[in-house]
């Protein structure tokens, strides 16, 4: 899996593969063993995935514990439409969004106001006055921190989107799926949210004065 | 003809040349600018830094207590089925 970014990239959402027929087959028929790598494969994703609407951890811990209650409810009813993955953070996101309202903290989907990538005032005729500089040491643990930081603090929907398709991997079709948003405004967010998240890298790093 | 892109319009289309989202004639005017322009490249690998550290914030465990619970319910839920 490409996670650099590059150009048409994004994983495909996919239906059920072989192997997942195989393990839906395998839970329906109450193999325990099955279910314990599921829950090890997707337990810690789900839980960040929570985290992003609710930002408590035990609540986040109780989302997570009513999505399995909810996956095994729903697991005859399973139509493999989408990939078991899809279909379960789908599961997350709805609790989570349920709990957040009643959290009082919901995300409502914010208007896109103008939110420029970088300062617009480091450009004198859209071209760059003050460029951008190379970072230096960037790629340590103070770094990594910064970026948690940056991305935790980002509004709501947009921490969602980079949460899923920079953190987690997802493709942009799974992450639209998930969410469901539209394909433009799942690359508006995730535009807003890295142009952020590189602005702080650079007031932290960048040479500039 | 369309005029070239301008540095301030290119740091506006980052993620939808990333996502491969740009018509045609879109990408290669941004990846004309981005041949032409040290600043414009030097933004686009930063930003790919960007991504590939946003990448690492994962942690993998799942806590024992999570565990213990989980297996729990399943196995409710398979004598609720049985």
């Amino acid at each position: 899996m490409n996670r650099s970014g590059g150009a048409g990239e994004s994983r495909a959402m996919g239906a059920v593969t072989a192997d997942e027929s195989a393990l839906v087959a395998a839970l329906r028929a109450g193999d325990e063993r099955a279910f314990m790598d599921l829950v090890e494969a997707y337990t810690p994703g789900m839980r960040r995935l929570a985290l992003t609407f609710v930002r408590t951890p035990a609540v986040a811990d109780d989302v997570v514990q009513e999505a399995w209650l909810g996956v095994l409810r729903g697991l005859d009813g399973f139509e493999g439409r989408s990939s078991l993955r899809t279909w379960i953070y789908r599961i997350v996101a709805n609790i989570a969004r349920t709990r957040a309202v009643k959290e009082a903290r919901s995300a409502p989907f914010s208007s896109f106001g103008d939110e420029a990538a970088v300062d617009p005032e480091r450009f004198v005729d859209r071209r760059w006055s003050e460029p951008p500089e190379p970072w230096r040491g960037v790629l340590d643990a103070e770094a990594r921190a910064l970026v948690d930081r940056a991305v935790a603090g980002l509004p709501d929907q947009q921490r969602l989107v980079i949460q899923l398709r920079d953190v987690e991997g997802f493709g942009a079709d799974e992450v639209c799926n998930v969410l469901e948003l539209s394909e433009t405004n799942q690359r508006v967010l995730l535009h807003r949210a890295r142009s952020k998240v590189r602005a702080a890298l650079e007031d932290y790093f960048g040479d500039r004065p | 003809m369309r005029s070239a892109l301008t540095c301030q319009e290119l740091v506006e289309l980052v993620t939808d040349y990333f996502e491969g989202a740009l018509p045609r004639r879109d990408r290669k005017r941004f990846e004309a600018h981005i041949a032409a322009c040290a600043h414009c490249s030097l933004y686009l690998e930063q930003l790919r830094q960007t991504i590939a550290l946003t990448g690492t914030l994962r942690e993998e465990d799942v806590q024992p207590d999570a565990r213990r619970a989980l297996l729990e319910q399943f196995g409710k839920w398979k004598q609720e089925r049985a």
